[in-house]
């Protein structure tokens, strides 16, 4: 039978966190072996191929595609600057000559003489990749990128929007049962990663994106407040490429669920702290969780660092948090798992785990239960 | 020469999160499924090679059938003796995402939907359709190519001997966007060509040098034919060659199959197109899985895929939400309920996938969804199987009246024979009714029509087993298929009995009369707004059924019908609602109707939030 659980979601106090910062395409790896690096330090470049335009002379002069060729101004491979004339007709006598100018800046790539159609391309497009967290280049993979690692605290969340962002971390709630208050974003926390408890309303989120804060670390929101958000409604958790200046990464679900107590004790001990967040989430085969990466400095490393667990499966005595209606969001510990299949009110009949949540046992299926990763 | 007579065959189906493999054995009742097992793929980190998963789950059969079938990791094929090994290996894969491509055409509605309808029915995901007169400039065509990056494209346009230009024109789009394939950067993007002849030295010259191209016969030689045969060969063989080849795990595998590896839902197809045919029956297949919903259908010999991509019970379910709006999955729910929490939890189901509805609220929610997945997905289906575009018919006096034409769909309901569904939410349901109840309500079933549920999704590892070329396997493996979808693979629900057209409130719109096994003669009068569960076995049940003056069963208005009906383990169920089936518009009466339709066909427990004691 397969494990029926969901893997849980990593709560790392201390460990070794790799990120590869990869280009897109090949180019120039700027740094080296064993660099120490800062966030917004850049490690690689390139640049991708320019966007294509494509132009049917033959239509636009008015002569046989076979003929085009002959009427261009320069070979393919030439630049043309916009404006600059490519083809020119012969006319009749060398009167009434008719041309045709580049639209944009390009190059010319190729020629049809089957339709008349020239090929030009965009000046290519730079692209940048910063290091994203601070860290050492622990490897560099020639003309492609490289991997830093720092020492750091790790915390996935279950869902987020926006992409990477980074800033001074700072946790606004007293607990992790209070809600994050639009009364509560101030103008001084520009640029920094505000941490909430149980929930964040639409309003209080829209105060921070026009405040400029970098990032909201928070239990729940609303899924149909997304809407509002993204201008579309969110059909398939594949995010990250929005283009939003407060990335936000939810710990826990839709709703007002209080974050988990490990998570927000351990984002309030590093209260200050310089961190690195990435709302990107993609929900399919392949699953990307968003994350939180607060590198740790050498003082606060205490004695050997753990690597991630793989995950071994729900146990007797695992912490574990239940995901799904009626039970939702709450956590506790497991008493026994019995092998036998049980029935449900719904009659669906599934294999169950007795949990003790708050000093109760309750019947729930394994299936809806996932793992407190914690070290 | 006489075919190889087989006593074991093993079958796998590699999908995209769990790997799923049978056992098949001949018996003195012929071909029957012997036992399963199924294991966690395992195609990506931190396993990354497929066998693995495969092997998990062919020891898991070994410990059911007491059968020793591995070797350390090998398949012991052909059998050593009776208890040793199997005689024929065969697999399906989805896993990574399955066959993704992009099609082109010249004409969107002419040569496009011809090359759609072939990567479609070879198993592919079509993630799009260029086509010259698609509205959109070249180098937005060419911004699109380079972002979707397919695992194959398949470029067609023109009939043979029409005009060269535009495909050619297509087919520089395609070189300017010079794409690079999903899986991995060391190899061509394969392109197979199958328009126009004339232009093939032109398409040579064009995407030769930069693409993987193969030049097969036109799909669309002359306006009235389409030619998909070529097309999806050629599709499944670049399948297996590049695609496959490139996941991990996946050459190991290829080399343990006595038949190539099959796409999942090419497989599903092939084995319903075979049904059909051989029982002469119109049929429509449906598997709701947890990203997409995929619709099989067969009418009038004419066979037709769908996949809308994205609809889904778990990773896409917030789609379902979006596309069908939030109060059409709302008006099959018969409680009262915050619609700001109904999103939320709808929400959170899709950001945990994997979980299972514990209380009776979310099976509730969660099969009103599926009506909604269902009824869309088959909408999607009902315009894209439809006849060919762009034929002129010769028409006399009397087609004058008539409004069928080219591009008329295919499918219709008063036809349909049989309607089989299969994937979680019907398969798994706790109770049969549930997955009849939505299967009625999604596709609205008219006249006579049988369903069904595939109880553990066999019909990708039965399909691929139909498809065996090698001589000396293949007609014993395609009887073995036969003989499993018969008697194991389908759970035969029963029957559903639906008059089509506006009955009057409150009157007697069927008169049926069934001679039912061991209860002799019985008679019913069937009222508008009345669901009647009549429990019946499979087995052929004489029936008349005498529709209402302004009712139809298929035949004319309020002619009687004298035929045969199979019962099930639900049993014949006469839906009064009918034709077309609306609900009503009015929160108290939709709840009270739904309540009560659910009380006659024992879909749900009772219970206080239905309005029970």
């Amino acid at each position: 039978m397969a494990h029926a659980y969901t893997p849980g979601l990593k709560v790392l106090q201390e460990t070794k966190v790799h990120k590869d910062r990869i280009l897109p395409l090949k180019g120039d790896v700027v740094v080296k072996q064993d660099d120490q690096v800062k966030p917004d330090d850049i490690v690689a470049r390139t640049h991708l191929p320019g966007n294509v335009q494509m132009l049917n002379v033959g239509n636009l002069l008015n002569i046989d595609p076979s003929d085009v060729e002959a009427t261009m101004t320069k070979p393919i491979g030439s630049k043309f600057a916009k404006g600059e004339m490519i083809a020119e007709s012969k006319g009749i006598f060398g009167l009434f000559k008719s041309h045709v100018d580049a639209p944009i800046d390009c190059t010319l790539e190729s020629i049809s003489s089957i339709t008349g159609q020239v090929v030009l391309r965009d000046a290519p497009i730079p692209v940048e990749v910063d290091a994203y967290m601070r860290g050492r280049v622990s490897n560099v993979y020639p003309e492609e990128g490289v991997v830093i690692e720092a020492d750091a605290v790790f915390i996935q969340g279950i869902f987020g929007i926006g992409g990477e962002s980074r800033g001074e971390l700072v946790v606004l709630t007293e607990t992790r049962e209070d809600e994050l208050t639009a009364e509560m974003i101030k103008p001084e926390h520009a640029g920094k990663v505000l941490v909430g408890g149980s929930f964040l309303s639409l309003s209080a989120y829209k105060k921070a994106l026009s405040l400029n804060v970098a990032g909201i670390v928070v239990g729940g929101f609303n899924y149909f407040d997304l809407e509002d958000v993204l201008g579309y409604t969110l059909g398939v958790a594949i995010t990250g490429s929005e283009d939003l200046v407060t990335s936000l990464v939810l710990t826990e679900g839709y709703g007002e669920i209080r974050m988990g107590s490990r998570t927000f004790d351990l984002l309030k001990q590093h209260h200050g702290k310089f961190t690195s967040i990435n709302g990107a989430t993609q929900i399919r085969a392949g699953v990307i969780r968003p994350e939180i990466v607060i590198p740790l400095d050498p003082e606060d490393i205490h004695g050997e660092i753990k690597a991630i667990k793989t995950n071994e499966g729900i146990q007797a005595g695992s912490m574990v948090r239940v995901i799904r209606a009626p039970y939702f969001g709450r956590i506790g510990t497991v008493v026994s798992l019995p092998p036998e299949l049980q029935k449900m009110e719904s009659e669906t009949m599934v294999r169950v785990a007795e949990v003790n949540i708050d000093d109760e046992v309750l019947v729930i299926p394994r299936a809806n239960l996932e793992m407190v990763e914690t070290d | 020469m006489a075919g190889k007579e087989l006593r074991t065959i093993l079958a796998t189906d590699c999908g995209s999160t769990t790997t799923k493999a049978i056992l098949i054995e001949l018996t003195d009742q012929g071909y029957r499924l012997k036992t399963r097992g199924e294991a966690p793929t395992t195609v990506e980190a931190p396993f990354e090679d497929v066998t693995k998963g495969v092997l998990n789950a062919i020891m898991e059969v070994e410990e059911l059938s007491g059968l020793k079938i591995l070797d350390g990791d090998q398949i012991i094929h052909p059998m050593r003796d009776d208890k040793t090994g199997v005689d024929v290996y065969v697999s399906t894969s989805s896993a990574g995402g399955g066959l993704q491509m992009m099609v082109a055409g010249v004409v969107k509605a002419m040569t496009g939907e011809s090359a759609e309808r072939a990567a479609l029915g070879a198993g592919s995901i079509v993630m799009d359709v260029l086509a010259s007169n698609d509205g959109r400039l070249p180098h937005q065509k060419i911004e699109r190519i380079r972002q979707l990056r397919p695992d194959m494209i398949l470029l067609s346009g023109g009939i043979d001997g029409g005009t060269v230009s535009h495909v050619v024109e297509l087919a520089e789009v395609l070189a300017a966007a010079n794409p690079k394939p999903r899986l991995g950067q060391n190899y061509k993007l394969p392109v197979i060509y199958a328009g126009n002849k004339k232009a093939q030295d032109n398409i040579r010259e064009t995407l030769g040098e930069i693409t993987d191209l193969d030049i097969i016969e036109n799909i669309r030689p002359v306006l009235e034919v389409e030619n998909l045969g070529p097309a999806r060969d050629k599709i499944h063989d670049l399948f297996m060659e590049h695609v496959m080849a490139q996941a991990p795990g996946y050459k190991k595998l290829m080399g343990w199959t006595d038949a190539p590896i099959m796409p999942t839902p090419g497989a599903v197809g092939s084995l319903i197109e075979m049904v059909a045919k051989q029982e002469n029956i119109s049929v429509v297949g449906v598997d709701i899985g947890g990203a997409t919903t995929d619709i099989f259908s067969v009418f009038d010999g004419q066979f037709n895929r769908t996949v809308s991509a994205n609809l889904g019970m778990s990773y896409s379910v917030c789609n379902v939400l979006a596309e069908a709006g939030l109060e059409n999955v709302l008006r099959w729910v018969p409680i009262d309920i915050d619609e700001g929490e109904l999103t939320n939890r709808i929400g959170n189901k899709m950001i945990r996938p994997t979980t299972v509805p514990q209380s009776l609220e979310e099976l509730i929610i969660e099969q009103a969804i599926a009506r909604e997945a269902l009824r869309l997905s088959f909408i999607q289906h009902k315009s894209f199987a439809v006849s060919l575009k762009g034929v002129q018919s010769q028409r006399t006096i009397s087609d004058a009246f008539d409004q069928s034409g080219s591009g008329e769909t295919l499918v219709d309901m008063m036809e349909l024979d049989l309607l089989v569904g299969s994937g979680g939410v019907l398969s798994h349901a706790p109770r049969r009714e549930q997955a009849m109840r939505m299967l009625i309500d999604a596709f609205v079933p008219e006249g006579i029509t049988q369903l069904a549920v595939d109880s553990i999704f066999m019909m990708p590892q039965l399909g691929v087993m139909a498809n065996i070329e090698n001589e000396e396997l293949a007609e014993s493996a395609k009887k073995a298929a036969v003989e499993v979808f018969e008697n194991d693979c389908l759970i035969r629900l029963g029957t559903c009995i639906a008059p089509a057209g506006k009955p009057k409130p409150g009157a007697v719109m069927l008169t049926a009369e069934f001679d039912l096994p061991g209860e002799g003669k019985k008679t019913i009068e069937l009222r508008t707004g009345e669901l009647i569960v009549i429990p019946a076995p499979y087995e052929p049940i004489k029936a008349i059924l005498t529709p209402a003056k302004n009712m139809t069963m298929g035949k004319d208005k309020g002619e009687a019908l004298h035929t045969e009906v199979y019962g099930g383990t639900v049993g014949l169920i006469l839906d009064g609602r009918g034709r077309p089936f609306e609900l009503s518009t009015e929160k108290a009466k939709r709840i009270e109707n739904l309540r009560k339709w659910s009380k006659s066909t024992n879909e749900y427990p009772e219970s206080k939030s239905l309005g029970g004691a």
